[in-house]
C-alpha cells in the first residue's frame, strides 16, 4: 500500500433528505468547492433512482480518490447509495476477469451516526464501524481499491455548532491533504476512525515530500 | 378649441419628455425633472401656459396614486400600521402646528387666529412628492418610507377637522364663498355631519367588498380591455365625487377603496389599468406646481421668501427628527423620515385660498404662502439627493432591508398562467408543499369559482406585459405557463424573454411541435400534455401483459430519457428541413423517424447492473480451470 495517495476526487454525497441534514450539509457546504474535488450529490441527480450508469462510469475513470459521504442509515448505507453501487459497478468493469477501472483507487467513506461514539465500541453488545462497513470494505478490495479507515462523526443527534465547524475543519484537511499527497493511509490502517489522529498522519507542510 | 387643447398637450408632454430623462440621466429623480419643466414652460418662464387650471385637474393623479397604493395594503397591513398613523402621524400635525404658529404668531405678529390657521396648513407635507419620491427609489417599504406613508396618511384626515374649524376663526368679512368647496353637509349639524362621513366610509367597505367584484365580473366576461380600463377609471372617480360632496378627502376615499380590493381577484389587472393614468397625471400635476411658482414675487422680496421657506423647512425638519427619535426609529431611518416629509403639501394651495374666502388670512399673506409652499415643495427633492447622496452613505446602507418580508407584501416566487385543469393541478402540488402561487386566469366565472375554494387567483390577461408586472413578474423566480393555445404561448414567453430575463420559464406545450417551437425559443423546461399519462398507461399496458412492475416502469423510465433527448435533437434537427416539408408532411415523417429509432433502444439501455449471466459465465470458466487443475 502506497501511503501518500494524491489526485483528484469525487464526493458521491447521499443524503436523502438535505433539507433536514444539520451535519452533513455543515460538512459538505466545507468541502464542495475545494479545487481538487467534484461534488456529486446523487439524491439530487437520481431523485427517481434512474441512475446514468455510463455516466458514473466515466466520472469514476477520471477521478483518483472515491469519498462516499452519507449519514448512517440502519447500521448501513441509505439505499440510493446501494443502488448506485448495484448498477455502476459492474461485473467486467470494476471486477472480474477483464473488470479494473477502479484498481489502485482509494474509496474512503465519510459518515455520520446519530448515536454517540459508545454505542460502536464493539465487544458483547455492539459492532464497530469497521465491522458494519465490512461488506463496502470487502467490495473495495474485490475492486483493487485501497479502503482506508473510515473518516466518523458520531454524536450528530445532538451535536452543536461548534462541534460541527470543528468536524467540518477536519473533513476539509484531509480532503486538502489527499489532494497535496501528503496523507499517511499507511500509518491510520489499525485506527477505528480516520479523524482520530489527524495530526500525526497529515505530514506538515514543510515535510511535503 | 381642441387645438388650444392639444397645443396644451403638445406643451406639457414635450417639457416632460425633455427634462425627466435628463434628470433621471443625471440621477436627480422624475420629480425634480417635471418642477423644473414646469418652471420653464410657466407663466414666470416662457410663458407658454398652465398653472393652477392644470394643476387642479391634474391632482387627480395623486387620487389615483393613493388608490394604487391602497390596492398594494392589505387590508391587515393597514391595520397594524394604526399605531404610526394615529400616534406618529397625530403628534406630527399637533407638534408641527404648534410650533409654526408660535413662531408666526410671535414673529410675524399676525392676529392669533391667522397664526393657527397657517400653522395647521403648513403642518401638511406633500403626498405627492413624498410618495412618488420614496417610490421611484424602492425606499417606500423602509421603516423610514413606511412611517412617512403613515403620516401622510393621517395628515389626510387631518384635511376635514381643518377645513371645518376654518370659518369659526374668521377674522376679515367674508368674501363669496367659493363654489367649489360647497358640500352638500355644509349647513349640517357636526353629528349628522360625523353620520354621514363615517356612513360613506362604510359604504365604500361594503361595496368594494360586495357589489364591486360582482360589476367587475360582468365586466370582465365582455372581454373588452378598455371597457374593463373605463371601468376602473369610473370607480375611483365615482369615489371622489363622492368624497368631495360629503366633503372629505377624495385621495382618502380612493386609498380606502384600493385597501378594500386589495384581496380581489381585479387586484393586478386595476394596477396595470390605473398605472398609466396615475404616471402621467402625476407628471402633470409636477409640472403645474413647477409653473406655479411666482418668480414674480420671489426677486420682489427675495430675502423674505427664502427666509420663509428656510424657515419653514429648518422647524418641520426639527419637529420630525425629535418625533422620529421619540417613536424609536433608528437614526438613518429617522432622517430619511424626516427628510422626505419636511415641505409644504399641495393641499396648502386649497387650503389657503378657503382661509382667505373664509375671512382668516388675507390675500397678500396667501399670496406670499402659497409661493412658499411652492418652492418648499420645489426643495424636497434636493434634500433627498442631499439625504441620499451625503447623509446615507455614512451609515453604509440605504437601509433598504430594514423591514422583514413579511410585513411587506411580499411578491410571491412563482407566477402561474392559465389555471384550468393543468395549472390547477400544478397549482395545488405547490400549495400542497407550501408554496402560494399568484395565479392568472382569463374566465372569469373560474376565477370566482377558485377564488370561493381559497386560491389566491387573479383575473388578468398574461399577455399583457403591465399585468405580468403588476403581478410581480420582476421579482418573481418561476413562471408556469398552463393555458393550451401555442399562439399565446409563443407571445407570452417572449414578453417573458425579452422584459424578465430572469424569470425560470416552465411551459406546457399541447403537441411535439409546440413543444420544438419552445425549444426554439430558448425555452428549456417543457412538458407535452400527453406525454406523461401515455407513459403511465403504456406502462400499465405492459404490466397486464405479465411484465413484472418494477421491469415495466423501468422500460418507461428508459423510454422517457430517450424521448426528452430525442425531441430537443429533432428541434435542432428539423430546420434543415423545413423549407420543403410542410406541417403535417413534417408530422408524419418525425414519427416515422421517432418509431424506428425506438425499435432497439430499450434493449440497448444498459440496465445490466443486475445481469448475472456475466457473473455465471465467469464463475463456469473458473471451476473449468479448477477441474483441470
Ligand atoms: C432511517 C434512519 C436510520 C438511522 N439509523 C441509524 C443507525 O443505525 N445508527 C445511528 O447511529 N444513527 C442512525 N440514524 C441517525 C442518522 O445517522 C443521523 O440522523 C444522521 O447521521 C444525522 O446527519 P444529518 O444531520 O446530516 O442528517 C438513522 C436515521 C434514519 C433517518
Amino acid at each position: 500500500m502506497e501511503p501518500y495517495i494524491s489526485g483528484k476526487t469525487l464526493i458521491l454525497f447521499a443524503h436523502p433528505a438535505l433539507q433536514k441534514s444539520r451535519v452533513n450539509k455543515v460538512l459538505a457546504t466545507a468541502v464542495r468547492d475545494h479545487s481538487a474535488v467534484t461534488f456529486h450529490d446523487l439524491y439530487e441527480e437520481y431523485p427517481d433512482y434512474h441512475i446514468d450508469i455510463a455516466r458514473e462510469q466515466e466520472l469514476l475513470e477520471a477521478h483518483d480518490v472515491i469519498v462516499f459521504q452519507h449519514p448512517v442509515f440502519w447500521y448501513s448505507i441509505p439505499s440510493l447509495l446501494k443502488e448506485w453501487l448495484d448498477q455502476v459497478f459492474e461485473h467486467g468493469w470494476a471486477y472480474g476477469r477483464e473488470g479494473n477501472a477502479l484498481a489502485g483507487k482509494t474509496l474512503l467513506s465519510v459518515m455520520t451516526t446519530g448515536a454517540r461514539e459508545d454505542a460502536y465500541l464493539g465487544g458483547e453488545k455492539s459492532h464497530t464501524i469497521r465491522e458494519l462497513m465490512a461488506p463496502i470494505e470487502a467490495m473495495a478490495s474485490l475492486c483493487g481499491m485501497v479502503y482506508p479507515p473510515p473518516f466518523v462523526v458520531h454524536g450528530a443527534h445532538l451535536m452543536t455548532a461548534e462541534t460541527m465547524e470543528k468536524h467540518a475543519a477536519d473533513y476539509l484537511r484531509v480532503i486538502d491533504a489527499i489532494s497535496l499527497g501528503c496523507i499517511d493511509f499507511a500509518k491510520a490502517k489499525s485506527l477505528p476512525r480516520l479523524n482520530m489522529d489527524l495530526d500525526n498522519l497529515i505530514a506538515k507542510p514543510s515535510k511535503q515530500p | 378649441m381642441s387645438e388650444e387643447f392639444l397645443g396644451q398637450a403638445l406643451i406639457y408632454l414635450g417639457a416632460a419628455v425633455i427634462s425627466v430623462p435628463i434628470a433621471k440621466r443625471f440621477g436627480l429623480g422624475s420629480v425634480l425633472g417635471y418642477l423644473v419643466a414646469g418652471m420653464i414652460i410657466g407663466p414666470f418662464g416662457m410663458n407658454l401656459g398652465g398653472g393652477r387650471d392644470v394643476m387642479h385637474f391634474a391632482e387627480f393623479g395623486v387620487v389615483l396614486m393613493l388608490f394604487l397604493i391602497g390596492l398594494e395594503l392589505q387590508p391587515n397591513l393597514l391595520w397594524r400600521m394604526r399605531v404610526p398613523i394615529l400616534g406618529l402621524g397625530c403628534s406630527q400635525v399637533l407638534v408641527s402646528a404648534f410650533l409654526i404658529s408660535a413662531l408666526v404668531f410671535m414673529i410675524g405678529s399676525l392676529p392669533w387666529q391667522s397664526s393657527l390657521v397657517i400653522g395647521m396648513v403648513l403642518a401638511l407635507s406633500s403626498t405627492a412628492i413624498t410618495l412618488q419620491m420614496l417610490n421611484e427609489k424602492g425606499l417606500l417599504n423602509t421603516d423610514g418610507g413606511q412611517n412617512s406613508f403613515a403620516v401622510l396618511l393621517f395628515q389626510d384626515i387631518a384635511i376635514i377637522p381643518m377645513l371645518a374649524l376654518f370659518p369659526l376663526l374668521a377674522i376679515y368679512p367674508v368674501v363669496d364663498t367659493d363654489p367649489q368647496h360647497t358640500t352638500l353637509v355644509e349647513g349640517l349639524p357636526a353629528w349628522e355631519h360625523t353620520l354621514i362621513v363615517l356612513g360613506t366610509v362604510a359604504f365604500i367597505i361594503v361595496a368594494g367588498r360586495f357589489i364591486v367584484g360582482h360589476i367587475f365580473r360582468i365586466i370582465a366576461k365582455t372581454r373588452l380591455r378598455e371597457i374593463f380600463t373605463a371601468a376602473a377609471l369610473l370607480l375611483v372617480i365615482g369615489i371622489t365625487l363622492l368624497m368631495t360632496v360629503v366633503g372629505l378627502s377624495p385621495a382618502l376615499g380612493t386609498f380606502l377603496a384600493g385597501v378594500v380590493l386589495a384581496n380581489s381577484e381585479y387586484r393586478h389587472e386595476l394596477e396595470a389599468d390605473i398605472e398609466p393614468f396615475k404616471g402621467i397625471l402625476l407628471g402633470l400635476f409636477f409640472i403645474s406646481v413647477g409653473a406655479s411658482i411666482d418668480f414674480g414675487m420671489i426677486s420682489g422680496m427675495p430675502i423674505t421668501v427664502t427666509g420663509l421657506v428656510a424657515a419653514l423647512i429648518m422647524v418641520k425638519l426639527c419637529a420630525l427628527l425629535i418625533l422620529g427619535r421619540y417613536f424609536g426609529m433608528a437614526l438613518d431611518q429617522n432622517i430619511l423620515f424626516s427628510m422626505s416629509l419636511a415641505q409644504g403639501g399641495e393641499f396648502g394651495f386649497v387650503l389657503f385660498a378657503f382661509a382667505e374666502s373664509s375671512g382668516v388670512l388675507t390675500p397678500a399673506i396667501t399670496d406670499l404662502l402659497v409661493a412658499v409652499v411652492a418652492l418648499s415643495m420645489a426643495c424636497a427633492p434636493l434634500m433627498m439627493i442631499v439625504n441620499e447622496r451625503l447623509i446615507q452613505p455614512r451609515f453604509g446602507s440605504l437601509g433598504n432591508d430594514k423591514r422583514k418580508a413579511d410585513d411587506i407584501d411580499r411578491k410571491r416566487d412563482v407566477i402561474i398562467v392559465g389555471f384550468g385543469d393543468f395549472g390547477n393541478i400544478v397549482g395545488r402540488l405547490l400549495k400542497a408543499s407550501g408554496v402560494e402561487a399568484t395565479l392568472l386566469d382569463l374566465d372569469s366565472d373560474n376565477v370566482d369559482l377558485l377564488r370561493k375554494l381559497g386560491f389566491n387567483v387573479f383575473y388578468g390577461d398574461a399577455s399583457r406585459l403591465d399585468l405580468l408586472r403588476a403581478a410581480g413578474a420582476e421579482h418573481a423566480k418561476a413562471l408556469v405557463i398552463a393555458i393550451r393555445d401555442p399562439d399565446e404561448i409563443h407571445g407570452l414567453v417572449e414578453t417573458c424573454k425579452k422584459n424578465f430575463p430572469h424569470l425560470k420559464i416552465l411551459s406546457r406545450a399541447s403537441a411535439r411541435t409546440d413543444a420544438y417551437d419552445l425549444l426554439d425559443q430558448g425555452v428549456t423546461l417543457v412538458y407535452r400534455d400527453s406525454f406523461d399519462t401515455a407513459l403511465r398507461l403504456g406502462t400499465d399496458a405492459l404490466c397486464e401483459l405479465g411484465f413484472r412492475q418494477h421491469h415495466a416502469y423501468r422500460c418507461a423510465q428508459i423510454f422517457r430519457k430517450h424521448d426528452e433527448e430525442y425531441l430537443r435533437e429533432l428541434a435542432k434537427m428539423r430546420h434543415d428541413k423545413t423549407t420543403y416539408l410542410n406541417q403535417s408532411r413534417r408530422r408524419i415523417r418525425d414519427l416515422e423517424e421517432i418509431l424506428l429509432e425506438e425499435r432497439s433502444v430499450i434493449d440497448e439501455q444498459r440496465d445490466v447492473g443486475w445481469d448475472t449471466d456475466s457473473m455465471i459465465h465467469e464463475a463456469r470458466l473458473k471451476a473449468e480451470d479448477k477441474g483441470k487443475a
